[in-house]
């Protein structure tokens, strides 16, 4: 990873008019991604994602800020980008009528690939994503994994300095998700190029190197994904009441208790002295009748994170 | 009636030459929140549609209830509830409107209904917007809002299909806690989800792939069970060139990794015994000019586990 930044945005602004009046999907957004950085853009449907990073790719206008993508307007040098950019949008499907080995080609032609590329660069990607031995079958008989590898290897086939994946692990099995994410470390150590992902699953921040959390339209954090757990109120303290509502609001009105936050049939506690807490939130609980069975402290993950951010965002933490 | 409220003894079915749900058995209890974890396509709807009675069993035994599904298929469906994961919706209705539609549905007489509309009104949080066009609610009061209808008749047993796809982390807690405040009336909840993470809520998870049903325990003793080796997570200043020393010693079979890859700056090494392999991993590595900043044994993820438990040894 170097210093250099490949995609930036400064108070990037996207509105839609509707019929029941302007939506605003991206409300100024500001962001700046590094070469060879792995940048996960990670929110709940709805969030602004997809609209973002089209605005950034200029398929959409931008209604106002800046965006560009290794230093070109996105808006002025569409052109520029298309030829070093790959993406691949959510909804994207391949021709299912060609085989893999066609799908290649036509990706390879409408981009300007010359055939001498092709012949040296086609096998190289299919052995990279695994497909060699499916050169000849039908696109629309591969596995939804292998569809997300093909249009992958397919938006690489230019040798495009930036990649943008829209959502593509949705609707993947585990074990062909744990497989795409290998390749796209592979892709970046190898190559070097710089890979951003929009994704919901706040698990795959765990593959980036740099994290974008966005919600209704804003970016809420955006920094390395250590960094944004320890964005979390305090430490954590996580335990099963044996009546949960009661136990629930008593926690929440105790001096000293920054933050709680409900995790099935556990409560989740942030709390500045797990020690002393553990002890205090047990004796309270006891005296109403209230056990507290496998209190102990955990690790904050990226979705307490989340969730506590989102909380401070909507100022009802 | 016994104290499983669903039983089910070799389920299966078959559309044509495809397998859809292959020889499952499994057990529920009354109250317990009882998850399935799989990708699409592993036969989590199909099941369900079989136990709701609205499939053809092929072949095997289901009774929810005491109900065998695909004979007593009324008398079952009265005392159970169902949401689908497209939210099944009136969107031209108000909320309002949609609980009283699907209370009807079910029979409900007219001062039963009434009441049921408060409390699921209150239920789902929805106060304010009870008469507000469901088109205009956002993903989380929809999604409370089709709970609602779905047990608008207070049914036993609950079958929730991927309920909480697409909707914000906020709105996904609520409707866990919604899910365990049912549960501990007594009403019994199978839960299908494709988030890794979710499933780890479940009291009981059951992993389904390709129809059948690998395993099922509670998370924290399928992490122990399951789990072909052991994860050791390694920071260095240089992951990439450290990264491709550990793959050619993978290559080539000097370290028996099960499987090596970037987590974000880090690496992640699945070895058969984490605290054997600090050290020789550790060498290697220093041995090529890479120093170690840290190499730490740390928890598989349910995805882990659940990736290890359907791939073949070797594989």
């Amino acid at each position: 990873m170097s210093d250099e930044v490949t995609i930036s945005t400064r108070d990037l602004v996207k509105r839609f008019e509707t019929r029941r009046g302007a939506v605003t999907a991206v409300d100024g957004v500001t962001l700046q991604v590094r070469r060879g950085e792995t940048y996960g853009l990670i929110g709940p449907d709805g969030a602004g994602k997809t609209t973002a990073t089209r605005v950034i790719l200029g398929l959409l206008t931008r209604t106002a800020g800046e965006s560009r993508i290794l230093g070109y307007d996105s808006m002025r040098d569409t052109y520029d980008i298309r030829e070093r950019v790959g993406y691949i949008a959510q909804q994207f499907a391949l021709p299912g009528d060609l085989t893999v080995m066609e799908n290649m080609r036509f990706f390879a032609n409408v981009q300007g690939v010359s055939q001498e590329e092709q012949r040296k660069r086609i096998p190289e990607l299919l052995e990279f994503a695994g497909l060699s031995e499916f050169t000849n079958r039908l696109g629309s008989q591969l596995s939804g994994g292998m569809k997300k590898k093909l249009a992958l290897t397919c938006s690489l086939v230019h040798e495009p300095q930036v990649v943008m994946l829209d959502e593509p692990t949705l609707g993947v099995d585990p074990v062909s998700r744990r497989e795409f994410w290998n390749m796209l470390g592979d892709l970046r150590a190898e190559k070097g190029t710089t890979i951003f992902v929009c994704t919901p699953y706040m698990d795959e921040a765990e593959r980036c190197n740099w994290v974008g959390l966005m919600y209704q339209g804003r970016l809420i954090a955006h920094d390395s994904s250590e960094t944004i757990k320890q964005m979390v109120p305090g430490r954590l303290l996580e335990f099963t009441p044996s009546n949960f509502v009661p136990a629930w609001r008593m926690v929440e009105g105790m001096e000293g208790v920054l933050e709680v936050q409900t995790y099935g049939a556990m409560l989740h506690v942030f709390v500045d002295d797990p020690d002393r807490w553990q002890r205090e939130i047990e004796a309270a609980l006891s005296a109403q009748g209230i056990t507290c069975a496998g209190m102990r402290e955990i690790e904050p993950r990226m979705e307490e994170a989340f969730i506590s951010l989102i909380r401070k965002q909507r100022g009802d933490a | 009636m016994s104290a499983y409220t669903i039983e089910v003894e070799n389920l299966t079915k078959r559309f044509g030459d495809f397998v859809a749900v292959d020889h499952i058995s499994f057990r529920v209890k009354q109250g317990e929140v009882y998850g399935w974890l799989g990708p699409n396509g592993a036969g989590k709807t199909t099941t369900i549609r079989l136990l709701l009675g609205l499939f053809k069993i092929t072949e095997g035994n289901a009774r929810v209830l005491g109900y065998d599904p695909s004979t007593e298929t009324k008398a079952m469906q009265a005392h159970v509830g169902y949401m689908s994961q497209l939210f099944t919706l009136y969107n031209d209705l108000t909320a309002r409107e949609n609980i009283r539609f699907y209370g009807q549905a079910y029979g409900l007489r007219r001062d039963e209904l009434q009441q049921r509309q408060a409390e699921i009104i209150e239920m789902a949080g929805l106060q304010g917007r009870e008469n507000e066009l469901t088109a205009n609610l956002s993903g989380g009061w929809k999604q409370r809002l089709a709970l609602g209808c779905a047990i608008v008749h207070k049914p036993k047993v609950i079958f929730l299909d991927e309920p909480t796809a697409g909707v914000d982390p906020i709105s996904r807690r609520d409707f866990w806690s919604l899910i365990y405040a049912m549960a501990n009336k007594g009403v019994t909840v199978l839960v299908t989800t494709h988030y890794m993470d979710e499933a780890e809520l479940c009291q009981r998870v059951g992993f389904l792939s390709q129809g059948r049903l690998v395993a099922l325990d509670t998370p924290d003793r399928l992490k122990v069970t399951q789990m072909r080796g052991q994860v050791l997570e390694i920071s260095t200043p240089d992951p990439d060139r450290a990264m491709r020393v550990l793959k050619e010693a993978q290559a080539s079979g000097r370290l028996p990794f099960d499987e090596v890859a970037f987590y974000g700056a880090q690496i992640h090494a699945v070895v058969p015994d984490a605290e054997a392999f600090k050290q020789p991993i550790t060498a290697l590595l220093e041995n090529e000019g890479i120093s170690v900043s840290s190499i730490e044994w740390i928890a598989p993820t349910l995805e882990d586990v659940f990736i290890s438990s359907v791939r073949q040894p070797g594989e």
